[in-house]
C-alpha cells in the first residue's frame, strides 16, 4: 500500500516530519518499506511559457525558445523535438538542482550561451519517459515552482500491510491510526451527492440470490461524461502506484484506495434488461474477464449476471470485458458491495486471478461503509465526469454483518503484558481506534468497530492496547525457567558427536536440498518404490524427497567436478524419507549420514598421492564405531543397491544391516575420478548396542608376540580369520591385526596368504614360553581346521 | 708465587673466551691439556703449593679447584653444543614449508555453525532443544497453529505438498512452528525449548529465497508469562549473539499463532544503528517474529490459556550468517561447493 502524506492529511491534520511519520507507521505495526519524497532533489525549477522556437544558428538538432518564467524573460536552448510555442514547461534556471545532484551552470552550446534548459520527466525525476520536454496544463502560473505546480512535495509511504489489517489497506485507515497516535482530529467527510431524475429503482433491478456470499449490494446509476481525470487525481492514484486509465474507471480506484471499499462501474447500457443478479455460477459457464482471458467458472464461483442472467463479472475479483466502461458509456452502474471473504478467497485461489479488489474482499472490508463508498464515488464522479446521478441508490443488504462484543479485562491486559496500567488507560487506549468502550472498569464491555474484523476475541483488544503504548515501553524482564535446565539430549549430543568425528576425519559437511530428480536414483541403480513425492514443485529436478542422503551428495561431488575440484571428503547428515507404513499418514522419517571420498588423497611430498580407497570408508566406519561406543559395527563385503557390483559392502551392527559402503560406479556420476562412498541409517547407528565402560585394568606383565602366515581361499574374509583366532586365546588375546596380504602363481589360484601378528598378554602373571607355544599351536590348529587353511613356512 | 702470579695462572676470563671460541672436538681436547692437564699453569701451581707459608696453602688450594672446575663445565658445555651442531648437519636442511601429508581436519557447514552457537546461547538460557519431522499434516503446520482453512496468512507461505492422504493435507512443513505443536502436545508447562530444523517454500528461487532454508524457534509456556519476559528474552539473546551494546527491537507485527505478535530486529551490528549498506540505512536489521502464543493455539494443544501464557519467536539461521559474513546468494549454502564449506 502507498499511501501519499498529502493524501491522508484530507483526514487527519499530521504535521509531523516524514521521518516521525515513518517511525509512529512502523511502531503501529504498519511497516514503512519505503519513503520516496519525489520532490526533494528538485530546487529552483519554475514553470514557463515558451514563446517563440527560433533555429540555431550553429545547429541542426538544437534550437533557440524564448520563455517567460513569471519574472522575467530568457533564452534557451534546447534539444528536445516537442516543443512549440505556447506550451507550459518546467524551466531549470542556472544554479537549479535536478535529481542526481545535478547542479545547473550556464553552458555554451554551439556558441549560444543557454542559462538552464527545459526538462524532461526523466530529468524531473517523473519516471523514465525522456522523448521529450514534459508540458505542463496551460493555465498553470508562471514562475511557480514546479514542486508546487506538480505537487511534487509530497511524501509517499510504501507500506507493508498484515493480512490481518485491511481497514489499513486504505488511505483513511492509516489516517485513522496516525491520528490516534498523535492525538489529532480525525475525520471522513460524509459525501455531499446531488441526485436528479428518476429514482435508481426505476432504471435498474438488484437481485442477490447467494445472500450468504453476498451480504450486502448497493447500486447507483450515473449519467457521465467520460474523458480523461483532472491533474490532482491522476497524480495522487499515480503515487498510489495506479495508472490512470479514464475518468469514471480512475474514481472508482480512488475510493478504492481511499477508503477500502473496492468499486465496479458496468456500462449501464451494456447490461441486458438494465439490472443486476448476483448468483453462484454453474459449472462449466464461461465469463471473458477484462485482460481478455475467457475463465471457466465453476459452482463455487460467485458472478454478477446482468438482468437476462448473463455473467457480467467475477464477483469480487474481476469485472467482465462485455460490460466495461468505454469511450462510449454515457450512463453506468456503480456496484458496490461486501462479499464473503473466504468465498472470494477461494475463487481467486482457484482462477490465479488476483486484483487490488480481491485482496481487500478476501481480507475483509468494512460492511457498513459499502453505502458510503458508492456514494463517495458518486460524489467524484459530479465533480470529474459531469455525472448526473438518480436518487434512491438499491442498497440489498438481507444479510446485515454483526459487530463484536468483547469484554476486555484490564487485569488480564496487564498479566499478558507485564504491564500495570489503571483501567481508564486501557479505555483511552481503545477509544480513538473507533472501539466503543462501556463502563468505568476494570473490565469493559466493547463493541468493535465494523472496519475492523480482527477484532474478535479480548486477547485482540490486548494486542490493541500493547500496539497504544507502545512495544518499546514495556519493562523487559526474563523469565523464571529455574524448573528447568537447559540441555541437549544424548541423541542430539551423539549427533553433534559424529559430525565431529566425521570433521577431524577430514571430511566436510554438505548441506544439499532434499528435493531431488528420481534420475538421481536410477542412475545408481536405486529403486523408485517407496519414495515421497512432492506434488507442486515448481522444478523437476526437486520432484521428490530423498531416500537415502547419498544421491545429494553425490550431486555435490558433481557440481565440484564441474569446477575442477575433485579431491573430496564430504559428508552430510539429515533427514531420508520413506512412503508411510502401518497405516500411518506421514512418512517414514529418520536422520541418515553420508559420507563420500572423490579423487585422491595428497600424500605428498613424502609419498605420492592415492587414489581414495574403500579403506577410507573402513577407517571411517571404525573411528564413528569407536566414537559411539558401539559394540560391534562391522562390514561385511557384499553388493549393495547403489554401489558398483563387487566392490561394496554392508554396515552390520548387532547382526542388523543399517548401510552400505563401497565404491560408485563410473557411470553413476559426471566426475572422473574414483568416488567412494558410505550411507548409514543414523537412528540405527545411534540406537545400537553400546561396549561396557567399565574400566579393565591394565596388565603390568610382558606381553609376548608372535606371527602366523595363513594360505587360505581368497574369499575367506580377514575378519572371519580375526574372529576365529580371538577365540582361540582364552582370554589372552590382547590384539591381533592382519599385517600382510600377498597373491602369487605359487600360492595357486584364488588362494591368498594371510599374515596375523598377535600380542598374548596375562592380567596376573608372565606367560611362560610353554604357555605361549601352546597358545600358538591353538591358533594354527583352529585357522586350520575351521577355514582349510595351510600355515606359511 | 705472589697473587699477581697467582691471578695470571688462573685467569677464568681468558680461559672461558678460548673455550667458547672452540668450534670442534678437536680443539676441546686441546683446551683441556692447555687448561688442566699436566702441562697447564694450574698444574704449576698446585706443584708449589707445598712450598707456600701454611697460611696461604688452603687459600690457593681453594682457587685453583674452583678454577679446574669452572673450566671442566665450560669445556664439557662447549663440547655438547659442538655435538649437538655437528648432529644437526648431518641430515639434508629442513624445509616445513614444503606441505603436509595431507591429514587435514574438515569443515561444519556454515549452517550447523551457526546452528549450534544458537542452540547453545538458548541452551545457556535454560531451553532444551526439541526437533520434530519435516513432512507435516495440516494439523501441525496450519491449523493448530491458528490457520483456519481457506485463511489469507496461508497464502503468505508458498507450501509444498505431499502425495500422502487427502488434497493437501500433507505438506512440507513452512516453518517450524509445527514442532511448537508437537512439543506443547506431548509435554506439560513449564515448557522452555527452541527447535532448529529444515523448512521448505514452494517458490522460485532467488538470491534472497530457496526453497529449502533453516529456522530456529523458541518456545517458552508456564503460568503469568509476559510480553515482557519476550522483550527480554530477545535482547538477552540478542547481547548474547550479536555482542554487548547491540540492542533490541520489536515492532508491532501479524502472525496467526501469536497475538500479540511482533517483528523482531536488531540495531545494526555494523554501523552501530548509523546507517550502512547492510541496514539499508535504516540502522536496523529485521531477524525475526515472535509474539504472545494466540489462546486458540493453546487451547488447541489443551492448555488452559486462563492459567497459562506464553511466547515464540523465530528466524531463519542462514539469515545470520548472511548478515554477519555477507555471504550471498542463499544458493551458496546449498551449492556445497568445497571452496564454501573450506572457507568457514
Amino acid at each position: 500500500m502507498r499511501a501519499p502524506l498529502s493524501w491522508i492529511r484530507d483526514f487527519t491534520p499530521v504535521e509531523a516530519d516524514a521521518r516521525d511519520v515513518a517511525e509512529a507507521l512502523d511502531h503501529l505495526g504498519l511497516e514503512v518499506e519505503g519513503i520516496e519524497e519525489p520532490g526533494r532533489e528538485l530546487g529552483g525549477v519554475v514553470v514557463a511559457r515558451i514563446l517563440d522556437v527560433r533555429a540555431h544558428p550553429n545547429a541542426d538538432r538544437a534550437r533557440l525558445a524564448d520563455i517567460d518564467y513569471g519574472i522575467g524573460r530568457i533564452t534557451v536552448v534546447c534539444g528536445a523535438p516537442n516543443i512549440v510555442a505556447g506550451m507550459v514547461v518546467a524551466y531549470a534556471p542556472t544554479g537549479a538542482t535536478l535529481p542526481g545532484g545535478i547542479t545547473l551552470e550556464a553552458k555554451d552550446i554551439r556558441g549560444i550561451v543557454s542559462e538552464g534548459m527545459l526538462c524532461s520527466p526523466t530529468e524531473l525525476g517523473l519516471g523514465d519517459d525522456h522523448s521529450g520536454i514534459l508540458a505542463l496544463p496551460e493555465d498553470t502560473d508562471l514562475g511557480l515552482d514546479v514542486r508546487e505546480a506538480l505537487e511534487l512535495d509530497d511524501v509517499v509511504f510504501d507500506l507493508s500491510i498484515t493480512p490481518n489489517r485491511p481497514d489499513a489497506m486504505s488511505i483513511v485507515g492509516i489516517a485513522r491510526e496516525l491520528a490516534a497516535h498523535f492525538s489529532l482530529p480525525f475525520e471522513v467527510p460524509t459525501p455531499q451527492v446531488v441526485e436528479s431524475g428518476a429514482a435508481t429503482g426505476d432504471q435498474v433491478s438488484v437481485v442477490v440470490d447467494a445472500p450468504d456470499r453476498c451480504p450486502r449490494y448497493v447500486a447507483r446509476v450515473a449519467t457521465v461524461t467520460m474523458g480523461e481525470s483532472p491533474a490532482w487525481m491522476a497524480r495522487r492514484l499515480t503515487l498510489a502506484g495506479m495508472r490512470p486509465i479514464s475518468n469514471v474507471v480512475d474514481v472508482t480506484n480512488y475510493v478504492l484506495l481511499e477508503r477500502n471499499q473496492p468499486l465496479h462501474a458496468f456500462d449501464l447500457d451494456r447490461l441486458g434488461g438494465k439490472g443486476i443478479r448476483v448468483r453462484l455460477a454453474t459449472d462449466g459457464e464461461r465469463l471473458t474477464t477484462l485482460d481478455r482471458v475467457e475463465r471457466m467458472l465453476t459452482a463455487e464461483d460467485l458472478v454478477i449476471c446482468d438482468a437476462n442472467d448473463r455473467p457480467q463479472a467475477l464477483a469480487g475479483i474481476m469485472g467482465g470485458g462485455d460490460s466495461e466502461v468505454s469511450d462510449t458509456t454515457t450512463a453506468v452502474l456503480i456496484e458496490a458491495a461486501y462479499f464473503d471473504p473466504m468465498g472470494i478467497a477461494r475463487s481467486s485461489k482457484r482462477t490465479g486471478l488476483r486484483s487490488e479488489s480481491s485482496h481487500r474482499f478476501e481480507r475483509g472490508i468494512d460492511p457498513e461503509a459499502v453505502a458510503a463508498g458508492a456514494d463517495r464515488c458518486c460524489e467524484l464522479l459530479q465533480e470529474v465526469a459531469g455525472a448526473v446521478v438518480a436518487p434512491a441508490p438499491l442498497d440489498v443488504s438481507p444479510d446485515p454483518v454483526e459487530r463484536a462484543h468483547i469484554t476486555i479485562r484490564t487485569d488480564r491486559v496487564n498479566q499478558l503484558l507485564g504491564l500495570d496500567l489503571v483501567p481508564t488507560a486501557v479505555r483511552d487506549a481503545l477509544v480513538p481506534l473507533g472501539i466503543e468502550v462501556e463502563g468505568k472498569g476494570p473490565d469493559f464491555a466493547t463493541v468493535a468497530p465494523s472496519w475492523r474484523p480482527d477484532l474478535e476475541r479480548e486477547i485482540d483488544l490486548v494486542e490493541e492496547v500493547a500496539r497504544r503504548v507502545g512495544l518499546a515501553t514495556i519493562p523487559q524482564t526474563l523469565p523464571n525457567v529455574s524448573g528447568q535446565t537447559g540441555g541437549l539430549t544424548p541423541r542430539q549430543r551423539d549427533r553433534r558427536l559424529v559430525a565431529d568425528v566425521l570433521v577431524g576425519l577430514g571430511c566436510s559437511e554438505a548441506v544439499s536440498v532434499p528435493l531431488i530428480a528420481p534420475a538421481q536414483l536410477t542412475k545408481l541403480g536405486l529403486p523408485l518404490d517407496g519414495l515421497v513425492e512432492a506434488v507442486n514443485s515448481l522444478r523437476a529436478d526437486e520432484a521428490i524427497l530423498r531416500p537415502a542422503v547419498l544421491p545429494g551428495l553425490l550431486a555435490a561431488v558433481d557440481r565440484n567436478a564441474a569446477q575442477g575440484l575433485t579431491d573430496l571428503a564430504l559428508f552430510e547428515m539429515g533427514h531420508v524419507f520413506r512412503a508411510p507404513t502401518d497405516g500411518a499418514l506421514l512418512p517414514d522419517e529418520r536422520d541418515g549420514v553420508a559420507v563420500v571420498f572423490a579423487g585422491s588423497v595428497l600424500r605428498r611430498p613424502a609419498e605420492p598421492d592415492r587414489p581414495v580407497d574403500v579403506y577410507d570408508l573402513a577407517d571411517t566406519v571404525r573411528a564413528l564405531g569407536d566414537a559411539l561406543d558401539l559394540a560391534s559395527l562391522e562390514l561385511v563385503a557384499t553388493d549393495v543397491a547403489g554401489f558398483a557390483a563387487g566392490r561394496a559392502a554392508s554396515l552390520v551392527l548387532d547382526g542388523v544391516v543399517v548401510g552400505g559402503a563401497g565404491e560408485i560406479a563410473a557411470d553413476a556420476l559426471d566426475a572422473e575420478v574414483p568416488v567412494v562412498a558410505l550411507e548409514l541409517d543414523l537412528d540405527a547407528l545411534l540406537a545400537g548396542e553400546r561396549r561396557d565402560r567399565t574400566f579393565r585394568p591394565l596388565s603390568r606383565f610382558p606381553a609376548s608376540n608372535i606371527d602366523l602366515a595363513f594360505v587360505l581361499d581368497e574369499r575367506i574374509a580377514a575378519a572371519t580369520v580375526l574372529t576365529t583366532l580371538r577365540a582361540t586365546g582364552t582370554g589372552l588375546i590382547e590384539a591381533v591385526r592382519v599385517f600382510d596380504e600377498f597373491r602369487s602363481d605359487a600360492l595357486g589360484p584364488g588362494r591368498r596368504s594371510l599374515a596375523f601378528a598377535i600380542r598374548y598378554r596375562s592380567p596376573e602373571r608372565t606367560l611362560t614360553d610353554d604357555e605361549v607355544g601352546g597358545l600358538r599351536q591353538a591358533a594354527i590348529d583352529a585357522v586350520v581346521t575351521a577355514h582349510d587353511a595351510e600355515l606359511r613356512g | 708465587m705472589d697473587d699477581a702470579a697467582l691471578a695470571a695462572a688462573l685467569d677464568l676470563d681468558a680461559a672461558r673466551a678460548a673455550i667458547g671460541a672452540a668450534v670442534s672436538i678437536d680443539e676441546i681436547d686441546e683446551l683441556r691439556r692447555s687448561l688442566t692437564g699436566k702441562k697447564s699453569l694450574v698444574a704449576a701451581v698446585k706443584v708449589r703449593i707445598k712450598d707456600l707459608p701454611n697460611d696461604r696453602k688452603p687459600v690457593v688450594g681453594a682457587a685453583v679447584k674452583a678454577f679446574t672446575a669452572s673450566v671442566t663445565e665450560a669445556l664439557d658445555a662447549r663440547k655438547t653444543e659442538i655435538e649437538r651442531a655437528a648432529a644437526v648437519r648431518r641430515g639434508p636442511a629442513l624445509d616445513l614449508t614444503l606441505g603436509t601429508h595431507g591429514r587435514r581436519r574438515g569443515h561444519l557447514h556454515l549452517i550447523t555453525q551457526t546452528q549450534r552457537e544458537l542452540e547453545d546461547v538458548f541452551v545457556a538460557l535454560g531451553y532444551q532443544v526439541a526437533e520434530g519431522p519435516e513432512v507435516e499434516d495440516d494439523w501441525h503446520n496450519f491449523e493448530a497453529l491458528n490457520f483456519p482453512p481457506g485463511h489469507p496468512a496461508r497464502a503468505m507461505q508458498d507450501t509444498f505438498y505431499v502425495q500422502l492422504g487427502d488434497p493437501e493435507q500433507v505438506v512440507l512443513r513452512t516453518h517450524t512452528s509445527p514442532v511448537q505443536i508437537r512439543v506443547m502436545e506431548t509435554q506439560a508447562p513449564p515448557i522452555f525449548s527452541i527447535m532448529p530444523g529444515r523448512v521448505y517454500r514452494n517458490e522460485a528461487p532467488s538470491p534472497r529465497n530457496s526453497s529449502v532454508f533453516h529456522q530456529i524457534e523458541g518456545l517458552a509456556v508456564d503460568r503469568s508469562i509476559t510480553f515482557g519476559d519476550l522483550a527480554g528474552t530477545m535482547q538477552a539473546f540478542t547481547t548474547a549473539y550479536f555482542g554487548e551494546g547491540v540492542r533490541s527491537r520489536l515492532l508491532p507485527s501479524y502472525f496467526p499463532f501469536t497475538e500479540p505478535s511482533a517483528e523482531y530486529g536488531v540495531s545494526c551490528p555494523f554501523c552501530a544503528g548509523a546507517g550502512c549498506r547492510v541496514c539499508s540505512h535504516t540502522g536496523w536489521i529485521e531477524l525475526g517474529g515472535c509474539g504472545m502464543i494466540d489462546p486458540n493455539v493453546l487451547g488447541n494443544v489443551g492448555i488452559d490459556p486462563e492459567e497459562y501464557s506464553g511466547f515464540a519467536f523465530g528466524f531463519g539461521i542462514e539469515r545470520m550468517p548472511m548478515i554477519k559474513y555477507g555471504v550471498q546468494p542463499i544458493k551458496t549454502f546449498f551449492d556445497d561447493d568445497i571452496r564454501f564449506l573450506e572457507q568457514y
